[in-house]
């Protein structure tokens, strides 16, 4: 028996839950950015996995996609750590809890 | 496709990502966080995508963890506690595993096996790169270098 598409997708789909849980139920910062690039990852899995099972288009264009998708999730790993120092250099903390001055 | 790789590749993928979620030590997490990376590379490598693979290495293992092990060591002195999990986090996500999985499992799936592709070389990427992906690829550049120059505006010192 070899791997079907559904085995990746189902994978795909708890890395996902995975990261979703990350984001949601931890308090640092940089938790919730691990979780976020843990979903991205897996957003790029179904994508080469559609690719691979489906009809072959040329260009290849999930491997496509996916080589995007990951300069686009470095970008947004650099920026979001520099927002973290940055808030960490006003409040001294990285706890998403305690930053609620804006919090109505 | 080898089953056994496989299972094995999808074990070790989801017991790190595991460990990343939970683990109380942050940078027991961003270690745990690289070998989740490592297992998404594997099987990108046995998908037939080798250069993603190789891509996905080099930018998550050799670039995303070395930032994020030097933002928890410039955040020390936070670096404490991280106690208890958010249950109503811990029913989100269950909850949307099972909507995904029914989702996944009711579908009729396109092909059950992979068909026969020619490899998929790094020319043949490049090629396409610079002929059908050409405003893409200049975009992302574009966004790369705005991401470069906002990040470094955001970590410098503020002047008095």
């Amino acid at each position: 028996m070899t791997p079907t598409l559904q085995l990746f997708l189902i994978v795909a789909a708890a890395l996902f839950c995975i990261g979703l849980l990350a984001a949601l139920s931890r308090r640092h910062a940089i938790f919730i950015l691990i979780g976020i690039e843990m979903m991205l990852a897996a957003a790029n899995l179904n994508f080469i996995a559609f690719w691979r099972f489906g009809p072959q288009p040329q260009p290849p264009t999930g491997v496509m996609v996916a080589i995007f998708s990951i300069a686009i999730a470095a970008a947004e790993a650099a920026v979001g750590l520099a927002l973290v120092i940055a808030v960490y250099r006003h409040y001294r903390t990285t706890n998403v809890d305690q930053l609620n001055q804006l919090k109505g | 496709m080898n089953s056994v790789a496989f299972i094995l590749i999808a074990l070790l993928t989801l017991a790190a990502a595991l460990a990343a979620a939970s683990l109380p030590k942050l940078i027991h997490a961003a270690l745990s966080f690289a070998v989740t990376f490592v297992g998404v590379a594997a099987f990108f490598f046995l998908l037939g995508a080798e250069f993603v693979g190789l891509v996905q290495i080099f930018v998550y293992i050799g670039a995303v963890a070395v930032l994020i092990v030097f933002t928890i060591l410039l955040t020390r002195r936070d670096v404490g506690k991280d106690r208890g999990f958010n249950w109503a986090g811990v029913f989100i996500a269950i909850a949307v595993f099972a909507g995904l999985l029914w989702a996944i499992l009711k579908t009729q799936p396109l092909s059950i096996a992979a068909p026969p592709i020619e490899a998929l070389t790094v020319r043949r990427i490049g090629e396409v790169l610079m002929t059908s992906y050409v405003w893409p690829l200049q975009c992302v550049g574009l966004l790369l270098t705005a991401a470069l120059i906002g990040a470094l505006i955001l970590v410098m010192e503020e002047k008095r």
